[in-house]
C-alpha cells in the first residue's frame, strides 16, 4: 500500500497482479526452453528423487521431471482457467443484463434456462460430455464456462433491474440511446465490479475443477497433463516426497493470488469514485459535514464491494 | 430554578467543534444558548455544519470524529458521557425529530406500543398507564381518534401524521430540549406549517427548548424565536428572528434572503450568491464567504471575523465590513421583476391559441392495478392520472403543481415513453401523434424533446467524464463527431460552466453545477420542448436562483417552451406563464400564473398558495390560513362525486343542500367568466356563475 496511494486507489494492486500474471505465464511458457529434460523425458537414473542441481523440483516415481512436468502443467491450468472465467463472466454479463434491461418474457425465457441449467448436476453431465466431444482441452473449457455463470447471471439480473430505474439510464434512454448501447454504456460499467470480482473467482474455480475432473479422467487426460493432474497423481505421496505436490500447489496458488490482485485493483482503478480523494476535486458534495447529501452523493454510484487492500 | 423557568437557558453550547475523519472541520466553534420555551433555528445549507451541530448535542456522532467544546443541559455537561449514559438522556430530557418519519418508525409495532415503550423505558410506568399516556399524546399532536389509531402501523398513516407521530414520541417524557433536524423538509407544503404548529404546541406543553436545523429560511420565520445563521461550520450571525429577516448584517444572510423566490412577489427577482461554499477539509485563511462576497475588503482575505454585536442588542454577525451592511440592498441589489422577452418578436405579439402547439395532452388516463389483499384478491384501480388536458404552445412555460403523489410525475414518464397511453387519452407532440411513432419516428422526435430530472446527483452517469456525458446525446444523434468537442465546449459556456469542466467526474462538481450539466445535455442538441421534473428542489437556495435565472435565460434565447413540474409555488410563479394544478391524477385548475396567484378560483388552489411560507417573521405570523386536512391512507376511497371534498374547506362551509351536488356529481373543467385560457373544475368555484 505504499506507492499505491499516489494517484488512483487500487493501481498498486491492479500492477503487481498484472506482473506476477505475466511472471507466471513467462514461467509456464519460456520455462521449458531452459530446462534440461523435456516434460515426456524419462530419466532412468533418478527416481523419486528431491529437489537437485540435475532436477531442479525433483523427479516422479516414473523418473519424469517434476519442473518440466509442472510447468507443462501450469501452461494448460492458465489457459483453461483464464478462457472459462472470461467465457463464463461474460456470459453471465450478457444473459443477466438482457434478462434485467429487457424484463417481460425475455427475462423470464432466459431465467428459465438460468434455473433448469442450476438444477442439472454439472459434474455428471461434464463426465458424459467431454468424452464425447472428443476430449480436447478447448471441449473442457466450453463445459466448464457453460455451468459457472448461471449463479452470476441471476445476480447481474437483479442489479440491472434496479440499475434500469436509475436517472441515469432513464435520462439516456429519453435521449434515444439504443438499448445496447445503455446496456453498454451505462448499465455494463456500475456492474465492473462485481464482474470482476466473479471472474477472479471463477479463473480458481475453473483450475479447481478441471483438476477434480482430471482425477476421475474425464479432464485433460495423460499424457498431457496438468496442475490438477500433477496435483492429483501426487497424492497419497505428498507428505512423504512433498516436492511432488508443494511446487504444483504452490503455482496454483500463485496464480490465484494474481489474478485475484489483478481484479481487486482494477475494480478500485475502473471506479471514479474512490479516485475523487485527489486534490483536482473540488467538490464540496462528498466532504460535506451534512450527512445527508453526501450519502446520497456517494451512494448514487455502484452497489458497493468493500476493498479488501489491507 | 424560577417554577416556570422561562428565559433560564436550558440548553448550552459553548465553542462547539467537530471534526470528522480525516480533517474534515465540519463545525469550527458554535456558540448558542435555548431557553425553556424558546425556538432556536439554526439555518445553514448543506454543507454548513448545521447537522454535524445536531447530532454533537444528540450524542450522535460516528465513534471516531472529535468533538470538543461543551453542550451543557440544564447545567450537566454531556459531551464526554458515555453512551449508556447519553442512552438515559436521549429519549427522556433530550428528545429528537427527525427528517424522515418512515425510517424513524418501526414498521412492525403499532404506533401506540412504540410511544408507550418510550414512556417505560424511561420512567417505568405500567404497560396500561404507557398506554393511556401515548392515546393522550396521540390526541395531543392532533391525530383525530387517538384510541382507535394507537393501535395502527405506520403504513396505515401518511407523512404527515408520522411525522406527528414521531413529535408525540419525542415528548413523551416531558423532554428539556428537543431536536428537530429538518422535521418538515420531507413532507407537502400543506403539511408543513401543521405539523409546525404541532411540534410548536407539543413543545410548549412540555416546556422545551426546541432546536430547529432546517435549510428553509420560510419555514423558520415563522416559528423560531431566535435563529443562528451557519456557513462552512461556522456561526456567521445570529438574532431575534426579526433583526435577522428585517435587518440582517452579514452578507451571507442578505444573499440566502436574497436568493429565496417569495410568493409575495415583495422586491423582484430572486439574486443568486456567485460561487459555491469552500471545502471542509481545505479552507483558506480569512472570511470564508469572502470568495463570493460581493462587499469583500482587503482584510477579509486575512482573518476569519469574530462574531460581534451590531445593531440591536442580541444580533451579532461575523463580518468585518458591516457598516456597509446596513442597507441591504447596496449589497446584493434587487433587479427589478422584469419579463424577458419570452419569444420571439413576432410571435409575442401573437395571441396565445394562435401559436403552435408543441405538446397537446388531450384525457390522459392511466392506472396503477394494486392488490388490496395478499391473496390478491379485491384489485382496485389506482388512478394515478385521470383524464389530464392542457396544452404548451411554442416559447410557453406551464407549471404543474400538486402534492406529492398527485399523477405530476407520471404525466411526465407518458409524455417522455413517447407511446399510445396504456390507459386512453392522446398525446401530440410537435404535431404528432404518439400513438402513431414507430422506432425511427420516436427517435427522431426525442431529438426535439428533452428532460432534465431533479436530482443531478443521480441523473448524471456517475462512471461518465462531463464532455462524455454531454456528447452522448450528440454521439446518438449522428452529429457530425468531428465537432462534437467544439460543440460540448460550446454547451459548457451556454450553461456558465468553464472548459475545463469536461475533463470532470460528476462527483468533482458542486450540485449546481451538476444540475447545469444535465440542462447542457438537454439542450445539447437544440430542442423545443424541454421537460423539467423539480429541476431546482434539491439545490440549495443560494444555487437555485442561478439555476432559474439559466433556464429563463436559455428560454428566452432559444426560444424554448418548458413543462416545469413542480411542488414549490413561489419557484413556479418566477418561471411560468401558465400553471395547471393537479389533485389526484386531475388538473383541478390551470390558467395564466397572474390570474391564478392573484386570485384562485379553486379551493385546493387557494389553501396551496396559503401554504407556502414566507420568509418574513412579521407578514408570516399575521397570515390567517386555511388549513387542508390530511386523509390517512386508510380513508374510505371516494369514487363518486368530487374526489376533494374530504380535505375541501369550501365544501365544509356549504349548506347541507349544496354539497348534495359535490357528493354526487363530479366536477368538470369549465371555464372561468371573460378569462378564455383559465379552467377550473369546482361546482363552487370562485369567479364562475352556476
Amino acid at each position: 500500500m505504499t506507492g499505491a496511494m499516489r494517484g488512483r486507489p487500487g493501481r498498486g494492486r491492479a500492477i503487481a497482479g498484472a506482473f506476477l500474471l505475466v511472471l507466471l505465464f513467462l514461467l509456464a511458457f519460456a520455462g521449458p526452453l531452459v530446462s534440461p529434460w523435456g516434460w515426456d523425458d524419462i530419466d532412468f537414473t533418478a527416481f523419486l528423487s528431491p529437489p537437485s542441481a540435475r532436477h531442479w523440483f525433483g523427479t516422479t516415481q516414473s523418473g519424469r521431471d517434476v519442473f518440466a512436468l509442472t510447468l507443462r502443467g501450469m501452461q494448460k491450468s492458465l489457459i483453461i482457467g483464464l478462457s472459462v472465467a472470461v467465457l463464463s463472466t461474460g456470459l453471465a454479463a450478457v444473459v443477466g443484463t438482457v434478462a434485467g434491461y429487457f424484463g417481460g418474457w425475455a427475462d423470464r425465457a432466459l431465467m428459465w434456462g438460468v434455473d433448469l441449467l442450476l438444477v442439472l448436476p454439472s459434474f455428471l453431465v461434464m463426465a458424459v460430455l467431454s468424452p464425447a466431444l472428443g476430449g480436447g482441452w478447448q471441449a473442457l473449457v466450453a463445459l466448464l464456462a457453460a455451468f459457472l455463470w448461471m449463479v452470476t447471471a441471476r445476480m447481474v439480473r437483479g442489479m440491472t433491474v434496479s440499475l434500469r430505474e436509475r436517472e441515469w439510464v432513464l435520462a439516456a434512454r429519453f435521449l434515444g440511446v439504443g438499448a445496447t448501447r445503455t446496456i453498454v454504456r451505462h448499465v455494463l460499467p456500475h456492474l465492473a465490479s462485481l464482474l470482476l470480482v466473479d471472474a477472479a473467482v471463477n479463473v480458481s474455480v475453473a483450475i479447481l475443477a478441471e483438476s477434480g475432473l482430471s482425477y476421475f479422467g474425464f479432464g485433460v487426460r495423460p499424457p498431457d497433463t496438468s496442475l490438477g493432474t500433477v496435483i492429483a497423481e501426487s497424492r497419497g505421496a505428498a507428505t512423504v516426497f512433498p516436492w511432488l505436490f508443494g511446487f504444483a500447489a504452490g503455482l496454483l496458488v500463485l496464480i490465484v493470488l494474481a489474478v485475484n490482485l489483478l481484479a481487486d485493483g482494477l475494480r478500485d482503478v475502473l471506479d471514479p469514485q474512490l479516485a475523487a480523494s485527489g486534490p483536482s476535486a473540488e467538490a464540496e458534495a462528498e466532504v460535506t459535514a451534512d450527512g445527508a447529501r453526501a450519502g446520497s452523493g456517494a451512494g448514487s454510484g455502484e452497489p458497493a464491494v468493500e476493498g479488501s487492500a489491507g | 430554578m424560577n417554577p416556570r423557568g422561562i428565559g433560564t437557558n436550558v440548553l448550552e453550547v459553548q465553542d462547539l467543534a467537530v471534526t470528522y475523519r480525516p480533517d474534515v472541520r465540519a463545525v469550527r466553534g458554535v456558540s448558542f444558548s435555548v431557553g425553556r420555551g424558546q425556538v432556536l433555528g439554526v439555518v445553514g445549507e448543506s454543507g454548513s455544519g448545521k447537522t454535524a451541530v445536531a447530532l454533537a448535542v444528540l450524542g450522535l456522532l460516528p465513534d471516531r470524529t472529535e468533538v470538543t467544546g461543551s453542550v451543557r443541559l440544564r447545567g450537566r455537561e454531556l459531551l464526554g458521557l458515555s453512551d449508556g449514559e447519553m442512552s438515559r438522556i436521549r429519549g427522556k430530557d433530550l428528545a429528537m425529530v427527525f427528517q424522515d418519519p418512515l425510517s424513524s418508525l418501526t414498521p412492525v409495532h403499532a404506533v401506540g406500543d412504540q410511544i408507550a415503550e418510550a414512556i417505560r423505558i424511561h420512567s417505568g410506568a405500567t404497560r396500561g398507564a404507557a398506554r393511556a399516556r401515548a392515546v393522550e399524546l396521540l390526541d395531543l399532536v392532533g391525530i383525530p381518534d387517538a384510541a382507535r389509531r394507537a393501535r395502527a402501523h405506520p403504513h396505515e398513516f401518511s407523512g404527515g401524521m408520522r411525522q406527528r407521530v414521531m413529535i408525540a414520541m419525542a415528548v413523551a417524557n416531558d423532554p428539556l430540549a428537543i431536536v428537530a433536524d429538518e422535521p418538515t423538509t420531507a413532507l407537502d407544503v400543506t403539511l408543513q406549517a401543521q405539523v409546525l404548529d404541532v411540534l410548536r404546541t407539543a413543545g410548549e406543553a412540555a416546556g422545551a427548548a426546541i432546536l430547529m436545523i432546517t435549510h428553509d429560511l420560510g419555514m423558520v420565520a415563522g416559528f423560531a424565536d431566535r435563529v443562528l445563521v451557519m456557513y462552512a461550520g461556522r456561526a456567521v450571525e445570529s438574532g431575534q428572528v426579526e433583526d435577522i429577516y428585517r435587518r440582517p448584517r452579514m452578507p451571507y444572510t442578505i444573499g440566502l434572503l436574497r436568493s429565496l423566490p417569495r410568493l409575495d412577489d415583495a422586491g423582484g427577482r430572486p439574486v443568486p450568491i456567485d460561487g459555491a461554499p469552500p471545502q471542509l477539509n481545505a479552507l483558506p485563511p480569512g472570511c470564508p464567504f469572502a470568495p463570493r462576497c460581493p462587499i469583500a475588503v482587503g482584510a477579509c482575505w486575512d482573518d476569519e471575523p469574530e462574531m460581534l454585536p451590531v445593531g440591536r442588542p442580541g444580533h451579532a454577525a461575523a463580518c468585518l465590513n458591516t457598516p456597509a451592511t446596513r442597507d441591504p440592498d447596496a449589497v446584493f441589489p434587487l433587479t427589478p421583476t422584469e419579463l424577458l422577452p419570452p419569444i420571439g418578436e413576432d410571435d409575442a405579439a401573437r395571441a396565445r391559441t394562435s401559436r403552435e402547439a408543441v405538446l397537446d395532452v388531450k384525457d390522459l388516463h392511466r392506472f396503477h392495478v394494486e392488490q388490496r389483499n395478499s391473496f390478491g384478491r379485491g384489485k382496485g384501480l389506482l388512478r394515478a392520472v385521470d383524464g389530464v388536458s392542457f396544452d404548451i404552445r411554442a416559447g410557453e412555460t406551464l407549471g404543474l403543481v400538486g402534492e406529492s403523489g398527485c399523477g405530476k410525475t407520471t404525466v411526465l414518464m407518458e409524455i417522455l415513453a413517447m407511446a399510445r397511453p396504456r390507459n386512453g387519452g392522446r398525446i401530440e407532440i410537435l404535431g404528432e401523434d404518439s400513438a402513431g411513432l414507430d422506432g425511427a419516428g420516436r427517435k427522431a422526435l426525442r431529438r426535439n424533446v428533452q428532460v432534465v430530472f431533479q436530482d443531478p446527483f443521480s441523473s448524471l452517469d456517475p462512471r461518465m467524464r462531463v464532455a462524455a456525458i454531454l456528447a452522448e446525446p450528440l454521439r446518438t444523434h449522428a452529429f457530425p463527431s468531428e465537432h462534437i468537442p467544439d460543440r460540448v465546449q460550446e454547451l459548457l459556456k451556454l450553461v456558465g460552466l468553464e472548459p475545463s469542466h469536461a475533463n470532470r467526474h460528476p462527483y468533482g462538481l458542486s450540485g449546481g453545477q451538476r444540475q447545469r450539466v444535465a440542462i447542457a445535455r438537454a439542450l445539447a442538441l437544440e430542442p423545443s420542448l424541454v421537460l423539467l421534473d423539480e429541476p431546482v428542489a434539491a439545490l440549495d437556495v443560494s444555487v437555485q436562483a442561478g439555476v432559474i435565472d439559466l433556464l429563463e435565460e436559455l428560454r428566452a434565447r432559444l426560444g424554448l417552451a418548458y413543462l416545469f413540474v413542480a411542488h414549490d409555488l413561489a419557484v413556479v410563479r418566477r418561471v411560468a406563464d401558465r400553471i395547471a394544478v393537479m389533485h389526484r391524477g386531475r388538473i383541478v385548475e390551470i390558467g395564466d400564473v397572474e390570474h391564478v396567484y392573484e386570485d384562485p378560483a379553486h379551493p385546493y388552489t387557494c389553501a396551496l398558495l396559503d401554504a407556502v411560507p414566507i420568509p418574513d417573521p412579521v407578514l408570516e405570523r399575521k397570515r390567517g390560513r386555511v388549513r387542508l386536512p390530511d386523509v390517512p391512507p386508510d380513508a374510505p376511497r371516494l369514487e363518486t362525486g368530487c374526489l376533494f371534498r374530504q380535505r375541501c374547506p369550501r365544501y365544509l362551509a356549504l349548506s347541507e343542500a349544496s354539497r348534495a351536488l359535490c357528493d354526487r356529481e363530479d366536477p368538470v373543467s369549465r371555464s372561468i367568466d371573460g378569462e378564455p385560457d383559465r379552467m377550473v373544475a369546482c361546482h363552487y368555484a370562485l369567479g364562475v356563475s352556476t
